[in-house]
């Protein structure tokens, strides 16, 4: 597979939110506004390239039957690390994303891709999935979170934009909201992809 | 101390339900809701992880991290002692339980990466609460958690019988299923004592 390929399949063809459905609490949880859904793709885009690097590079070394744990403790120290820099950085996006940064810990997004990739995939190649699948998981939130800041407070990137004519629907920031709108996206995703889901 | 258990416990249930308003645990909460049984049995294991788990991370937190000045290492040991407990639950459930066993299948071991079980024991922290309230509010978390999957798989077993529009089978329906749920517990918000 080639570079460009890799990083394709995870903007668009696996891309992880759409399509593989995973890392689903913080999808719904930060995308109230674009910044925080920016805020929150690129940070799990770090520890993405950061864990796909490190456990690449272990990956002769880690003994097979402890490989989970030792993922674990590997995405674990690449998330701190990038808690303490946004604390340094950037206090204010730390402040609201709050709690779901030490969440990206069990975001299944990456324990996926350190387990399917990154432990059968030499370095180049991880870091690659990971920058991949990194921008499909924050194209998606911020495809969410616009959708949500425009109906829910009226704004895109903190700018009024409707908000002195109509009221905005602000059940639609709300959790709700979250719920409803990922399931419409994904409703028509399927619609226009002609996947048919699941005969459930 | 009464009233201020009571107050936790109506939040945690309902005005700030873990799942329905908190977005915690969202993978199980949509992945295994397709049978009430199972979902009972998640309910329980996830149940048992967050009440000890939020006990010991309090023991750790408390005597090792906060004694030496370690606290930065919190996110790491936490995930390090809920990864044991899970192991621990399961092979508990493997042995005694095999039918629960078979149906939660791959679940049970992500039970980890519930961000219920992490984001409880981070709470716990935030929040300041001492080793009698962590493991309350942990428990009450989880049986917040635990009503919310029940209802769910409930809501679905009925949804299997209705013929849906073909790309919103599955998934998304589900979603938007859970979307009208959360509407009716934010029916609950401002309830207090």
């Amino acid at each position: 597979m080639k570079g460009t390929e890799i990083i394709k399949n995870g903007l668009l063809k696996e891309n992880p939110t759409f399509v593989q459905l995973l890392g689903m609490c913080p999808t719904l949880a930060v995308t109230t506004s674009l910044k925080n859904g920016l805020g929150m793709g690129l940070s799990a885009t770090a520890v993405l390239i950061a864990s796909n690097v490190i456990i690449s590079l272990l990956r002769k070394l880690i003994p097979d039957k402890i490989r989970i744990a030792a993922y674990i403790v590997i995405i674990a120290t690449a998330v701190t690390l990038i808690q303490m820099a946004l604390n340094a950085y950037l206090p204010d996006l730390a402040e609201s994303l709050g709690i779901f940064i030490p969440l990206i810990v069990v975001n299944c997004i990456i324990l996926a891709r350190a387990e399917s990739f990154a432990s059968k995939n030499p370095v180049g190649k991880s870091a690659l999935d990971g920058l991949g699948m990194g921008l499909g998981f924050t194209g998606a939130l911020c495809i969410i979170s616009v959708i949500r800041e425009f109906f829910g407070a009226g704004t895109i990137w903190g700018i009024e934009l409707y908000g002195n004519v109509i009221k905005p629907a602000s059940i639609v920031i709300l959790a709700p909201g979250g719920f409803i709108v990922l399931g419409l996206i994904i409703g028509a995703i399927n619609a226009i992809v002609g996947k048919v889901g699941e005969k459930k | 101390m009464i009233k201020e258990i009571i107050s936790i416990l109506i939040a945690a249930l309902l005005t700030e339900n873990f799942v329905m308003v908190k977005f915690y645990g969202i993978c199980p909460f949509l992945g295994v809701s397709k049978k009430v049984e199972t979902a009972v049995g998640m309910g329980m294991a996830v149940t048992f992880v967050m009440a000890i788990a939020s006990m010991f991370t309090w023991l750790v937190n408390h005597f090792l991290l906060e004694r030496f000045g370690l606290e930065y290492l919190q996110t790491i040991a936490f995930i390090l002692i809920i990864a044991g407990l899970v192991q621990f639950v399961e092979m508990f459930v493997k042995k005694s339980l095999p039918a629960l066993y078979n149906a939660l299948g791959i679940y049970l071991p992500l039970i980890t990466t519930n961000c219920a079980v992490l984001g409880v024991t981070l709470l716990n922290v935030q929040n300041g609460y001492g080793f009698i309230m962590s493991f309350l509010y942990g428990t009450f978390a989880a049986l917040g958690f635990t009503l919310a999957i029940v209802l769910m798989a409930g809501i679905r077993e009925f949804l299997d019988e209705n013929s849906v529009v073909r790309s919103f089978r599955g998934f998304p329906i589900a979603l938007i299923t859970a979307g009208l749920m959360a509407v009716a517990f934010m029916g609950f918000s401002g309830f207090s004592i």
